[in-house]
């Protein structure tokens, strides 16, 4: 491995991604904060203020974390999958592919693209939540270290779906099916506290369980789970993700014929 | 030094099609090389296994001698690949597909914009570079992906069918950029069913056959195996049942004539028969390609030896 055709590589590789997001901008930026205002105003302003407050604090402010988080998962997943397997569709992906570049440089080209667009949609539905309501940021390293870390996870398993990918219908199973749901039931709107003892079991084998409480642990100060446990789940599923899309780009799955 | 070289190279592709059965091929640094063969003989195949877009299923390639088993970056890095098939991302601007590509062989952002501007003019596209790929022309295409190949100035240049439905205007302004890049040292192997474009580019051919080299020489040395022209002469009067001595000959429905003319045989000596039956010939033609004929003799002598 060339470690400085890879660093040049991998920054041409982001650039490009970087272009690509900001060139379709209404498919990759707006919606998201659309979506998110919509969720402040129903769930926050409409519904959040009969329902009073969550773990002390104000219905909106519990949520707006979580909002946060979610739209940052969805937005590295499906930018990583839609680039990577629009590359492969349109055998654009041979330009790399044919390169010197490496299979790792090529990964982190693809993820730090993902994480760039997770990070600035995140933003912006940040920028959105401080309409409704007022966020003070407790700890500032874990808010950014968790956003950061989830953002690489999804961008990763965004790779990997893209990997297996053989058509557009298949880049929407996994969001549609498993991230949703699973977002959905992570704590984003509630704190597991309120469900039954089993469910409250169920709920910690859901990772996204831990990227939103630790990131609400990093604004608001309150979490149903140990820090410690995010972390180390996080790191290992970037090294376990991370590992498996090496795997499978140096066995040429879905690339190579 | 070999520019490239491949050993026993095998494939099998997962639904048991044997696209390649051992080929052993050497090409020089600095050729000019054809590479050859009917659809589905195993031609891009093998281009992509040179390229590592296709896994070999066994066999070695060399490139300028670095191993793609061992050393495959090296070996990446000096091909420059265009393929058969339009790859590009037909929304990105022109200059950024070219700019990119310099990028993933690691040239920094100055020398990948000079060699960017450098091979956009020289390919005249850079009045097109603010444009998406979608908006060119099918040759402008091809051009992009020829000036997207040369950005980081290979020692091997593979084109894989560059002038397939490009008009012979541009294939000829293509041929002559292609004779003053190898002239420059890039070696070039190239794969077209224009074989007269093989004949008039390549010095050294190489034709595959359902997945075995049937002939791998220099191109004087292949077109002498050639035993026999025909050329084809418009009369300036009909001359039915003509017959020359020593020569075959037989009249066309549209009254040209056909001669053939064997080894050993002169154009001068056909004249003089033509002479002697005071027979004038406005025009004489090549019926076919020498190259073509000869490619389809090959061929067909494989196909038989195949079936029997």
């Amino acid at each position: 491995m060339n470690l400085a055709l890879d660093l040049v590589a991998i920054q041409t590789l982001v650039r490009k991604e970087v272009i690509r997001v900001l060139r379709i901008w209404v498919q990759t930026i707006v919606p998201p904060a659309i979506t998110m205002t919509l969720y402040f105003i129903i769930f926050g302003n409409l519904i959040g203020r009969r329902i009073g407050t969550m773990d002390g604090f104000d219905y909106m402010a519990y949520i707006a974390p979580g909002l946060i988080m979610m739209s940052v998962i969805t937005n590295s997943y499906g930018n990583v999958v839609s680039s990577f397997f629009g590359a492969k569709f349109g055998r654009h992906i041979e330009e790399m592919l044919v390169s010197p570049m490496s299979n790792s440089a090529i990964i982190i080209g693809h993820v730090a693209g993902g994480v760039l667009r997770g990070l600035f949609v995140g933003a912006l539905v940040t920028a959105v939540a401080l309409f409704f309501t007022k966020l003070n940021v407790e700890h500032p390293f874990i808010t950014i270290s968790i956003v950061l870390l989830s953002s690489i996870v999804f961008s990763l398993a965004g790779f990997i779906n893209a990997v297996f990918a053989k058509k557009f219908d298949d880049i929407s199973i996994v969001p549609t099916f498993v991230l949703t749901p699973l977002t959905y039931l992570g704590g984003v709107f509630y704190s597991i506290s309120l469900l039954p003892e089993f469910w409250q079991g169920v709920s910690r084998a859901n990772p996204i369980l831990y990227m939103v409480n630790a990131f609400r642990y990093g604004i608001l100060g309150t979490s149903d789970i140990g820090i410690g446990t995010a972390y180390a789940i996080l790191i290992v599923f970037v090294v376990l993700l991370f590992s498996f899309c090496l795997f499978l780009m140096n066995r040429g799955v879905g690339i190579r014929e | 030094m070999h520019a490239l070289t491949l050993k026993n190279l095998t494939k099998t592709y997962d639904n048991g099609n044997q696209a390649l059965k051992g080929i052993d091929v050497s090409v020089e640094e600095g050729e000019f090389c054809a590479l050859l063969g009917p659809n589905g003989a195993g031609k891009t195949t093998a281009i992509g296994i040179i390229s590592s877009l296709v896994n070999k299923s066994g066999g070695e390639v060399e490139i300028f001698g670095h191993s793609i088993d061992a050393e495959l970056e090296a070996a990446k890095a000096c091909i420059g690949l265009v393929p058969q098939e339009v790859n590009l991302n037909l929304w990105e601007r022109v200059e950024n597909i070219v700019l990119n590509q310099a990028g993933y062989y690691g040239l920094n952002r100055r020398l990948a914009a000079e060699r960017t501007e450098k091979y956009l003019k020289e390919l005249r596209l850079w009045d097109r570079r603010k444009d998406t790929a979608r908006s060119l022309s099918g040759g402008m295409k091809r051009r992009l992906m020829i000036a997207r190949a040369l950005v980081h100035e290979p020692r091997l240049l593979i084109l894989d069918e560059p002038t397939a439905g490009v008009d012979i205007e541009i294939r000829r302004s293509m041929w002559e950029f292609l004779r003053t890049i190898n002239e420059a040292g890039t070696t070039i192997i190239l794969t077209t069913h224009y074989l007269e474009e093989a004949e008039s580019l390549c010095r050294h051919v190489a034709i595959i056959d359902e997945g075995r080299i049937i002939e791998d020489a220099p191109m004087s040395k292949v077109l002498r195996k050639l035993q026999r022209e025909v050329f084809v002469l418009t009369l300036a009067e009909p001359a039915a049942g003509l017959q020359l001595d020593g020569f075959e000959v037989s009249v066309r429905d549209d009254g040209d004539v056909e001669v053939a003319i064997g080894a050993g045989q002169t154009l001068n000596e056909m004249f003089a028969r033509l002479n002697e039956k005071d027979v004038t010939v406005v025009s004489l033609r090549n019926k076919a390609n020498r190259l073509e004929e000869l490619f389809m003799r090959l061929v067909d002598k494989n196909d038989t030896g195949a079936a029997a």
